[in-house]
């Protein structure tokens, strides 16, 4: 058992699992996005609440970021190895036909996807920390000393969304998410063991999460862009 | 009949760097086998004093899986689900260049011109591709074990690998998977396969890490350019099998 992942079956299985829980946390980190097009109240609230709350806080995020930091680095080291592992390569190869560009370019889109992540934490999660954790305010009011001055998380939400720059960079980024996961969803399944007749019919609903969830991010970023 | 420009893969041996080489060929047939035109080609060297050009080949019938030849960037040729000894000349164009290239992965080491060696697939086989059965002459007939229908047709499926290695070649990262779970397959399925299941696919899996083969991606190209068509599935029930065993070890 010690050994599982040291082995490259092990080190798929733990490349799904991480992928598994990612797109978990996707649907999740949509859904409550999505709130944001049809009403300010409930975004605010259900932002307050991810933001506040100690489980979601203390341990959650700890685990989320385990499992993007775990992603990214596993998929760069099996990427070095699987480069590596054909020194000489050929003169003439036409890989279009028998595979994907998705399954053949998931560190490509991988590493634009992270470069996303980067501009994602800056744009909202490394403020959100410097205000609660160094600022200590967790009013999550747009004035702490005012509580009727209401929640700050919708106006700063929109507010990011202003910049046609920001808003090209996340649909640029979301399509390229959409390819990742074109071929992610079900090479994770594969990957843990799962290729049968139950599991086969889950490809067309494949495609309806890996084109959907990234589509509606884009969604409510041009929402928020062209109704600020 | 046919002119061609080949570019070959040529190589004297293991050390040598190794280059690709232009060869015009002309008066090929289209009947003929990619491999009969290999002939004429190597015929010709030889009557000018020339190296001739060192390729597999053995049945030319697409059961030993020995010919292993990359044409113009696909293994076995633009043709799916057969060997390169299946492929005829007939499936090019007057005028053609055909890029002929060895199977490229560390593991599968060039030892001549478009030879390589595959020994890296015995060890894995070696490692636990078998089944132990008692010779003594009190063996049990296998055909009065009873085998549920689907398994029994998973199994032979799996058991038409020829052990080509066309999925290495295919494979982005030179992965031997389906090689290895089409071999796990075959026993895994199959009640004489039991026994050693464990020790089966912890071997071999381990075996096939040590000799350099990539990580699959599930591309899916090893099975598409596969001449037997093993399907993904196999590497689907050996991750299975493997995650299995190793709870259990």
């Amino acid at each position: 058992m010690s050994g599982i992942f040291k082995s490259s079956v092990g080190r798929k299985f733990a490349m799904a699992l991480s992928a598994f829980f990612l797109m978990i946390f996707l649907v999740m980190h949509v859904s409550i996005n999505f709130t944001s097009v049809f009403s300010e109240e409930l975004f605010n609230n259900m932002s307050h609440f991810m933001g506040t709350n100690p489980i979601i806080q203390g341990l959650m995020q700890p685990i989320l970021i385990f499992g993007v930091v775990f992603h990214f680095i596993m998929g760069f080291v099996l990427e070095i190895k699987n480069k590596s592992s054909r020194a000489v390569g050929y003169a003439k190869n036409v890989a279009k036909d028998n595979s994907t560009w998705m399954s053949r370019n998931m560190l490509l889109t991988g590493a634009v996807v992270l470069a996303f992540l980067v501009l994602h934490f800056y744009d909202f999660w490394i403020h959100e920390m410097t205000v609660k954790y160094v600022q200590g305010d967790m009013s999550g009011l747009v004035n702490p000393n005012d509580a009727d001055s209401g929640y700050r998380y919708y106006d700063e939400l929109r507010e990011k969304f202003v910049s046609p720059a920001r808003v090209i960079i996340y649909v640029v980024s979301f399509i390229l998410l959409s390819l990742h996961l074109l071929h992610g969803f079900n090479s994770a399944f594969q990957s843990v063991g799962a290729n049968n007749k139950y599991v086969k019919s889950l490809k067309g609903f494949s495609k309806v999460y890996s084109i959907g969830v990234p589509a509606l991010f884009v969604f409510i970023a041009l929402f928020h862009h062209f109704t600020h | 009949m046919m002119n061609l420009t080949l570019k070959i893969w040529r190589q004297k041996n293991a050390d040598d760097k190794g280059k690709i080489v232009d060869y015009p060929v002309s008066g090929i047939s289209p009947d003929m086998s990619f491999l009969e035109m290999l002939d004429v080609l190597n015929q010709e060297l030889i009557e000018k004093g020339e190296e001739p050009v060192a390729f597999d080949h053995d049945c030319r019938e697409g059961i030993c899986g020995t010919c292993s030849l990359y044409i113009n960037g696909r293994a076995h040729g633009p043709q799916t689900h057969i060997t390169a000894c299946q492929l005829h000349m007939r499936s090019f164009n007057d005028g053609d260049t055909i890029y002929i290239e060895p199977w490229r992965a560390n593991a599968f080491p060039v030892i001549k011109d478009l030879i390589v060696d595959r020994s890296a697939f015995d060890r894995i086989q070696q490692a636990g591709g078998f089944i132990s059965v008692n010779t003594s002459g009190n063996t049990q007939d296998a055909n009065a074990i009873p085998i549920e229908k689907e398994h029994a047709d998973k199994a032979f499926d799996a058991a038409t690998c020829i052990g080509c290695g066309a999925c290495v070649a295919s494979c982005k990262n030179s992965s031997a998977m389906l090689f290895v779970s089409a071999k796990v397959s075959q026993f895994a399925l199959l009640p004489q396969g039991q026994v050693e299941a464990t020790d089966r696919v912890l071997n071999m899996v381990k075996q096939m890490d040590a000799e350099g083969f990539g990580n699959c991606t599930n591309t899916g190209a090893c099975e598409v350019e596969c001449p037997k068509g093993i399907s993904l599935e196999n590497i689907a029930r050996m991750n299975r099998e493997y995650l299995a065993a190793s709870l259990k070890g």
